[in-house]
């Protein structure tokens, strides 16, 4: 097990054996949020409160369950490469900030289109659950904001693992703001198991769905990290040589 | 029809689901641009320094 992680935080090692495990991530992924959309629209009965504006938390939960466990991901990797200097660490880190930037606004924008009919507005400034999940985004911003604004990789690295390490502390502000604070937003449902299992189910099958699609990505962004930030080293110069050598 | 309407909400789901597969494709689009970027600046470089040899 320590074996395969050593040999994994080998960049060429990384870059090689990546590309393997995409396909089995995004095939699967893709076919799990093809059928769970399915079953979200069509098979799942209409909600007795919210009608069928209920459907939108198939794309909604997902988006915001990625949203904070993408900025976990990359504060983990932070702290792992602040820690014990493993480079792959920060290209993970670096290559998640994105992807979790993307799915917070879908979370956002998706939660907002469903307050439009649901509370009467498209946006509360009040509530605590919106408006730490938009500091989430800013967040994200700032994290990227900072390594593109500093070109020293090394100095990068330690900069914007200490905003992901700062800003981790949002993460169980968003989550527990509606225990915690008055909200507009509903509490937990899904975990409380308040969820009639014909609607439960295609939610889970589109978290999964999501999860495994998020996974891939991540693979083929980290992969490109890699690439860029090894660009001048010999294993890079061989792969490119030996590429053109067979085109 | 009422599928697509949805007692009124319709416009309300489907642009969510619309939007959640234009944000799905940018984010592969753009791994994928990146990649390639990275890969012929790496290529130019190459290049550059074996003529300049």
């Amino acid at each position: 097990m320590w074996k395969f992680l050593h040999q994994l935080a080998s960049p060429p090692h990384f870059y090689r054996i990546a590309p393997k495990f995409v396909p089995w991530l995004a095939v699967p992924g893709l076919l799990l949020v093809a059928y769970g959309t399915y079953a979200g629209l069509f098979l799942a009965p209409i909600d007795y409160q919210q009608k069928d504006a209920f459907r939108i938390i198939y794309i909604h939960v997902p988006s915001a369950y990625l949203s904070m466990m993408t900025y976990m991901i990359m504060a983990v990797s932070a702290a792992v490469g602040l820690i014990w200097r493993i480079k792959l660490s920060h290209a993970v880190a670096a290559a998640a900030a994105p992807l979790g930037a993307w799915f917070t606004f879908l979370a956002l924008a998706t939660g907002s289109i469903w307050g439009r009919p649901m509370w009467g507005t498209w946006w509360e400034w009040g509530d605590p659950r919106l408006t730490s999940e938009l500091i989430m985004l800013f967040v994200y911003f700032g994290y990227m904001a900072l390594r593109a604004a500093i070109d020293d990789t090394t100095k990068a690295d330690k900069a914007s693992a200490v905003l992901a390490l700062v800003g981790a502390v949002n993460v169980p502000i968003i989550h527990y703001s509606v225990v915690w604070w008055s909200s507009l937003h509903q509490g937990a449902t899904v975990a409380k198991g308040a969820m009639d299992t014909d609607m439960l189910v295609p939610l889970l099958i589109n978290i999964a769905g999501f999860t495994l699609v998020f996974g891939a990505l991540l693979l083929r962004r980290v992969r490109t990290e890699v690439l860029f930030r090894e660009r001048r080293t010999r294993w890079v110069k061989d792969l490119v040589l030996s590429a053109e050598g067979r085109g | 029809m009422d599928k697509i309407s949805m007692g009124g909400y319709g416009v309300y789901v489907w642009s969510c689901f619309a939007l959640a597969v234009v944000v799905l494709v940018i984010c592969d689009w753009r791994a994928r641009l990146r990649q390639r970027r990275v890969y012929r600046d790496i290529e130019v470089r190459i290049k550059a320094l074996g003529d300049h040899e």
